[in-house]
């Protein structure tokens, strides 16, 4: 079983390009599982092919790199801030998107919004569908098994165990990303918050949240 | 798999070491390229069957369905990438 | 005869639609645990290249309308045990609907 630690891998902080040269460091006692070596092997064949180049792959991981969910938390900001950016959104999550200056991504975003009657909250049972454009990779637990078997069946007892409480009046929502669009929830603005510009409002909006586990609070 | 009985949501998480992200990247890259889509990835994945699925992680299983995607889709030969991955491990063997 | 390289949406929102109970061997993105329930249309997402194709590298043809389709959770799981009035929306291609009463 490989391990996740990125000690080894800072091991060879020297970009794909070097990588594709050198044979990998065998210091820190670290393995190379076969599916470390595949990734080596498969990635200089299909360089030495033509098919990319070491500098595409290198650019790629450091595009997913700069995605965090701070993008969409100020996608958020912006619509609780601005009535007619957050009607935009919730009718055109891509044209939104754009609009806030960011990609519109390669799925159509479906924006569903919290309401005082209404929580969302969102998963792929299929695999790990995920607004990655918008937010970044997604945390393992989102593409656990836990997660996905439970979520869809019980997800009151699920958000629990995420810390979230939601009122019996409250209807719960369950978005189930199986299909070619991709979920952000839009959490309600929270109380306290009066007044606040969009950038403090987007210190409030948790990853979390825009998956729908978990309701921004003010500390 | 929705539905089906499982344990507590662990809420873990782990920074993805550069490996992962660069079969991530290569996904991204055959895709744009129309060497694969998502969806032979997935067929790929899911035809590991329950047991290779559970001991495999996450990126490991991506790993395995690009590369069955390659070679289905023959952009290379099952014995390029066999000799290229034995390659890598000699390499890996060589003391620096 | 031609052929059409996408199939016409036949449902509207509001609309009351049985999933197929099917198991086709391969990739679907159909999820088990809402085959053979009945929703009501929430919404037509687009029209989208089939999956279960693709999977095989396939063209995908014909193209599929999606649809976002809105359960009631407690039609879904005989057990549920929080508010009747809780959903789950689940994204369903065309050709696993039908029209139900």
């Amino acid at each position: 079983m490989s391990t996740h630690d990125s000690d080894h891998d800072d091991g060879h902080s020297h970009d794909a390009a070097a990588a594709h040269r050198h044979p990998p460091r065998a210091d820190l006692g670290d393995t190379l599982t076969y599916y470390r070596a595949m990734e080596i092997g498969l990635r200089e064949l299909l360089i030495d092919k033509g098919v990319f180049t070491a500098d595409d792959v290198r650019k790629q991981v450091e595009n997913m790199d700069s995605r965090s969910p701070a993008q969409g938390a100020r996608v958020v900001a912006k619509a609780w801030v601005d009535p007619e950016y957050r009607k935009l959104l919730l009718q055109d999550g891509g044209e939104a998107c754009v609009a806030a200056g960011f990609d519109r991504g390669p799925y159509k975003l479906v924006v569903v919004e919290n309401t005082p009657d209404a929580h969302n909250v969102v998963v792929c049972t299929l695999c790990s569908c995920y607004p990655r454009w918008l937010l970044g990779l997604p945390p393992d637990w989102y593409k656990s098994r836990a997660y996905r078997s439970r979520v869809v069946r019980e997800p009151r007892a699920v958000l629990r165990e995420f810390g979230t409480e939601i009122p019996d009046h409250v209807t719960v929502r369950v978005h189930d990303s199986t299909a070619d669009m991709r979920y952000l929830v839009l959490p309600q603005r929270p109380p306290g918050a009066d007044g606040w510009s969009e950038e403090r409002l987007a210190a409030l909006v948790s990853r979390d949240a825009m998956i729908g586990v978990s309701v921004p609070r003010v500390p | 798999m929705g539905g089906l009985p499982a344990g507590r949501v662990e809420a873990v998480e782990h920074d993805y070491a550069l490996w992962e992200k660069r079969v991530d990247a290569m996904v991204t890259l055959l895709s744009t390229r129309r060497l694969m889509t998502v969806d032979e990835l997935r067929r790929n994945i899911e035809a590991l069957g329950p047991e290779a699925y559970d001991r495999m992680t996450y990126y490991e299983r991506w790993m395995h369905a690009v590369a069955q995607t390659m070679i289905q889709r023959g952009v290379v030969s099952l014995d390029e990438v066999g000799r290229k991955i034995a390659e890598v491990e000699r390499r890996a063997d060589v003391p620096l | 005869m031609s052929r059409s390289d996408s199939v016409e949406p036949r449902f509207q929102p509001g609309d009351r639609v049985e999933v197929r109970l099917a198991y086709p061997p391969g990739h679907v993105r159909t999820p088990y645990y809402i085959r053979g329930k009945a929703g009501i249309i929430e919404r037509l997402c687009g029209v989208y290249g089939n999956p279960e194709e693709l999977a095989y590298a396939r063209p995908g043809l014909p193209r599929q309308p999606l649809y976002r389709v809105r359960f009631r959770q407690r039609d879904v799981w005989p057990d549920y045990r929080g508010r009747p009035v809780d959903t789950v929306d689940v994204e369903i291609f065309q050709h696993w609907l039908e029209a139900a009463p």
